[in-house]
């Protein structure tokens, strides 16, 4: 056994519990510093993610093969790390607003960070199921957090019953699966997956499975949750879902689907074709009448579930590497958009369009940032989500010449992303050229967040403008997969 | 390093310095897009002087630079320039010029208005310039998202807004469907490189068979069709470029939108001949819709901007008519007519936008004694639309000529064989001829001529040199091409022979396989 491979999820296990001892002896006016400290921790972490766990020759494995630290668990840990950073340097900066206990604010995130970890080295069903089970608890505390707002104790209930629902879906999934193959390894159900695809009960496990991941990454038909969660939550805590959350169910799809069962997966090439298409329409229609960023954000992230799952469903690896410089480039963009909308909601008390108007006078900063994440969103060269999209639907063409379905999920994406340029540039229009309010004190952004904005569209631009050094690392990460 | 990496450099450099100053200092923000467009455009011309006895690069190319950019995707940033871009480059240099000088009419937040005309003025040349199939896409899109933002901005008329999105989710459609198109190319090449030079070699030698580019060419034809305002595709344009800020109609209509034309000719054309063979003939009769409805449309109009908006969507037809004729005259003319009218829709659309600046309506029907009231506005007008109507000595009526030359000597079969190409040549023919005259000539009366108009007893002309510099730049360039055509078509048509070679050479291989004299059943 090679405790070793798992240094940061024990990291991450121990600052928790030390920030837990900590918060008795720190004042309450200092906890703040508590949160920006684990921020450099994780960030650290990150770093060494990055560099000294990428140059693993071989995967590692550890208890007895349940854990395996491949380039795909290396490159998605970072992700998760980078997008722990964001995430508590915002949740410091909202301590005020989040009311007593900021501090286990910081540990629960820690938990579902260390939750996220586990998930992306997940090699058993046992250990994916304790991983999510790791994030999902987290969660149900960190959405109803502002426990005086009903709005977040609403997002609390429903996550919260939602969650619930899909993890005793993930669970009968894994039962049946189990009792279908009699193993929960996934390196065994590799093994014999030609066999077991012709199996109807593994198959009906398999789905239930699915589909509990599918409400992590809130894809259609478990999309449901998203909006309302999204706009009760406090903003450090959707950040995190938008992206840690998603992240987790996308790692554990692209290992099943194209490590374990790339049979099976082949044979639902139509299902995974279906969910993605009605996902993209559906996030984007709905997303267009909406007045709330917080709101259209959830709508945008069902769209965006939509195209992680159509590069997986190109069944290729050029596909799975897609969806995984897809995300990166999503990390960057989506928690520069909350970091914005947390300062908004903060400091204007609202993060209705109507607030948002004359956000270019009051800081240019902020709205700079807001609009350069909306215009990467939807997909606008030399930013990011230009490339990410161009990659999805080079892996869709690609796949066409075989069937011909491929191009017309490549046209219902055509269409999700002209829908989005609608809904994305009302708010960059909401921002510069509607007519502000008569309030035109400027908005005051702490050094902290403006240092984090700034990293962030860096990030937007550095992977739009060099976009190589991530994509060779996505489609090394993507090698082992058996498409 | 190439000059050319600088023409599209410097603009988006630009771009990124003006973020740095300050929002209060407008005279500097002008300044600096006004220089760096000058100094673009004389390095254009330089280029342009400079192309016979430069050193032939890569795949004929001239000026070319290539630097890697994702090695593993085969994308790499390369631009050079033959016969075709050059003209394109060289007139949007200039274009962007006129319009970053005529920007003295924006007042209000000049600082994000110059850096998105920089940005767009950088990406339009990067588009002409680079011959990476993805830095083509990628630099257009670069510009035209700047165009959107603009016309939502600074665009002018309560239809603004819908104006905004409708020519946003048009022109997104547009340039998606033709991106699909793109990546089929590049996947089905074989080679797995976006450069167009190895693309080119590539299909020479191994063509895609016939049923791929059936398959892939009309992704191309319509997708970048709907870019240029191919009709029926065309109704974002007179709408859009209504509203649009005076610069941003410029480069659109005059620049930005050739874009669509020349992928067509420059990657669709030569890279999928067989494809190009089988669906070119609906391309004519939809040239025809341009030309003759739009014309018609144009006829119609009281708006001096719907006029031209028009009457330039009507030209666009000319250049598909060149193409679809596959021949070199008719293809250095479609070249020609898309340089030509870049200068004139340019120009025309900065008198437009200097009209409505002093009189806040640009109805034609309250317009009148023109001439007497600006003299020197009315003149260079009236130039333009004679120009428009293709009269002789404009670089317009070179274009057009080459054009209906060169179809009348095509052997495109349409329908089969049932109608030749010439009934469309003499149909474009009236349709330039008459109809373009009809709607010009009714426009000069109503402008120019009668009484006083009511609308601009208090106009002005520009005043000083300073300001009257666009104009005259715009309108000697279109003289220059009218009186000295040599300057581009003995460019032109090296590389336009290249593209029809590259399709005559593609003749269906069955009918070579029996003997010849054998006659096909």
């Amino acid at each position: 056994m090679n405790l070793w491979l798992l240094g940061p999820e024990v990291v991450l296990v121990l600052l928790g519990l030390s920030l837990l001892m900590m918060d008795g002896v720190v004042p309450t006016a200092r906890r703040r510093l508590l949160g920006h400290a684990s921020a450099a921790v994780v960030a650290v972490l990150c770093l060494y993610a990055l560099s000294g766990h990428a140059g693993l020759p071989e995967p590692g494995y550890a208890f007895g093969r349940m854990f395996v630290l491949d380039g795909l668990a290396v490159f998605f840990k970072a992700l998760f790390l980078c997008a722990g950073v964001f995430v508590l340097l915002l949740a410091a900066d909202m301590g005020d607003r989040l009311g007593s206990g900021v501090t286990e604010y910081f540990v629960l995130t820690l938990f579902a960070l260390a939750g996220m970890l586990l998930a992306a080295s997940a090699n058993n069903f046992a250990v994916m199921y304790v991983a999510l089970e790791l994030i999902t608890v987290a969660f149900y505390v960190l959405t109803s957090y502002q426990r005086s707002r009903v709005a977040s104790l609403e997002a609390g209930v429903k996550y919260l019953i939602l969650g619930a629902l899909s993890s005793a879906f993930m669970v009968y999934g894994i039962a049946l699966c189990f009792g279908a193959s009699g193993t929960m390894q996934f390196d065994e159900l590799a093994a014999k997956s030609a066999e077991l695809a012709e199996n109807r009960l593994f198959q009906v496990g398999m789905l239930l499975v699915l589909g509990g991941l599918a409400f992590k990454v809130a894809v259609f038909p478990f999309q449901i949750w998203a909006p309302d969660v999204y706009e009760g939550s406090p903003a450090p805590t959707t950040a995190f879902l938008a992206i840690g959350s998603k992240a987790a169910g996308v790692v554990l799809l692209v290992r099943l689907l194209g490590g374990v069962i790339p049979e099976l997966g082949l044979k639902w090439e139509m299902l995974l074709m279906v969910v993605a298409a009605v996902s993209i329409l559906f996030g984007s229609l709905s997303a267009i009448p909406q007045r709330s960023l917080k709101r259209l954000m959830g709508y945008s992230s069902i769209a965006n579930g939509g195209f992680v799952v159509l590069g997986l469903a190109a069944m290729s690896k050029a596909g799975s590497a897609a969806v995984l410089f897809y995300l990166a480039g999503y990390l960057f963009t989506v928690l520069t958009a909350f970091l914005v909308v947390a300062v908004v909601v903060e400091r204007l008390g609202t993060d209705d369009f109507s607030a948002l108007a004359g956000l270019h006078q009051r800081s240019p900063l902020l709205a700079g940032a807001l609009a350069i994440s909306m215009v990467s969103l939807a997909g606008v060269p030399p930013l990011v989500g230009f490339f990410g999209k161009f990659l999805v639907l080079k892996a869709l063409v690609e796949q066409g010449t075989a069937l011909p379905s491929y191009f017309v999920l490549g046209g219902i994406a055509i269409i999700g992303v002209v829908i989005s340029f609608w809904y994305y540039f009302g708010v960059v229009r909401a921002i510069y050229w509607n007519q502000g309010p008569e309030e035109t004190s400027p908005v005051v952004v702490p050094p902290v967040i403006r240092m984090a904005l700034v990293g962030g569209v860096l990030g937007i631009l550095f992977l739009g403008l060099f976009p190589g050094s991530v994509w060779d690392a996505a489609v090394a990460a993507v090698a082992l997969l058996k498409f | 390093m190439s000059p050319l990496t600088w023409i599209l450099g410097l603009p988006l450099l630009a771009a990124a310095g003006l973020c740095l100053v300050p929002r209060t200092s407008k005279g500097v923000l002008r300044t600096v897009a006004v220089a760096v467009t000058a100094v673009v455009a004389w390095m254009a011309i330089d280029l342009l002087l400079g192309f016979a006895t430069a050193p032939v690069g890569r795949g004929g190319y001239r000026f070319v630079q290539q630097i890697p950019w994702v090695e593993s995707l085969g994308i790499s940033f390369f631009v050079g320039v033959d016969g075709i871009n050059l003209g394109l480059i060289v007139m949007g240099a200039i274009v962007a010029f006129a319009a970053a000088c005529v920007s003295w009419e924006i007042e209000d937040r000049t600082k994000e208005y110059y850096v998105l005309l920089m940005l767009m003025t950088g990406g339009i040349l990067g588009a002409f310039a680079s011959l990476d199939v993805f830095f083509l896409y990628f630099f257009h899109e670069l510009a035209l998202v700047p165009t959107f933002i603009m016309i939502g901005v600074w665009g002018r008329g309560e239809r603004r807004q819908s104006a905004a999105f409708q020519i946003t989710l048009y022109l997104t459609l547009g340039a998606l469907v033709a991106l699909i198109g793109l990546i089929a190319l590049y996947l089905q090449s074989g080679v797995r490189t976006f450069d167009l030079v190895t693309l080119t070699d590539t299909l020479a030698a191994n063509p895609m068979p016939a049923a791929r580019q059936y398959f892939i060419f009309p992704w191309l034809m319509f997708g970048l069709g709907i870019l240029v305002s191919l009709w029926p595709f065309h109704t974002w344009a007179p709408l859009g470029y209504g509203a649009a800020p005076t610069a941003t109609a410029m480069l659109h209509a005059g620049v930005l939108k050739k874009f669509g034309l020349y992928v067509l000719l420059k990657v669709a054309v030569p890279l999928l001949p067989e494809g190009a063979k089988e669906w070119l003939p609906l391309l004519a009769w939809m040239c025809l819709g341009n030309i003759l409805y739009c014309g018609w449309v144009a006829m119609r109009q009281r708006d001096l901007n719907q006029l031209i908006g028009n009457s330039s969507v009507a030209h666009v037809g000319f250049v598909f008519l060149g193409v679809a004729s596959l021949t070199t005259v008719g293809v250095t003319g479609a070249v020609m007519v898309m340089v030509a009218h870049g200068f004139l829709a340019a120009l025309s659309f900065a008198l437009s936008g200097f009209l409505y600046r002093q009189t806040g309506s640009l109805d034609m029907g309250r317009m009148g004694g023109l001439l007497k009231q600006l003299p020197f506005t009315g003149t260079v007008m009236v130039m333009a639309m004679m120009a428009g109507c293709g009269l002789p000595g404009f670089g317009n009526f070179v274009g057009e000529m080459l054009v209906l030359f060169g179809g009348w000597k095509s052997d495109l079969l349409i329908c089969g064989g049932w109608i030749s190409f010439r009934w469309f040549v003499a149909a474009a023919a009236w349709g330039a001829l008459i109809v373009a005259a009809v709607y010009m000539l009714r426009a000069v009366r109503e402008m120019f001529h009668g009484p006083i108009g009511e609308t601009w007893r208090k106009s002005n002309d520009p005043t000083g040199a300073w300001r009257r510099l666009p104009y005259v730049v715009l309108l000697v360039s279109l003289l220059a091409l009218g009186v000295a055509p040599r300057l581009l078509t003995d460019h032109i048509e090296p590389s336009a022979k290249l593209i029809v070679d590259a399709v005559e050479r593609s003749r269906p291989a069955p009918h070579l396989a029996t003997a010849p004299g054998h006659p096909i059943p």
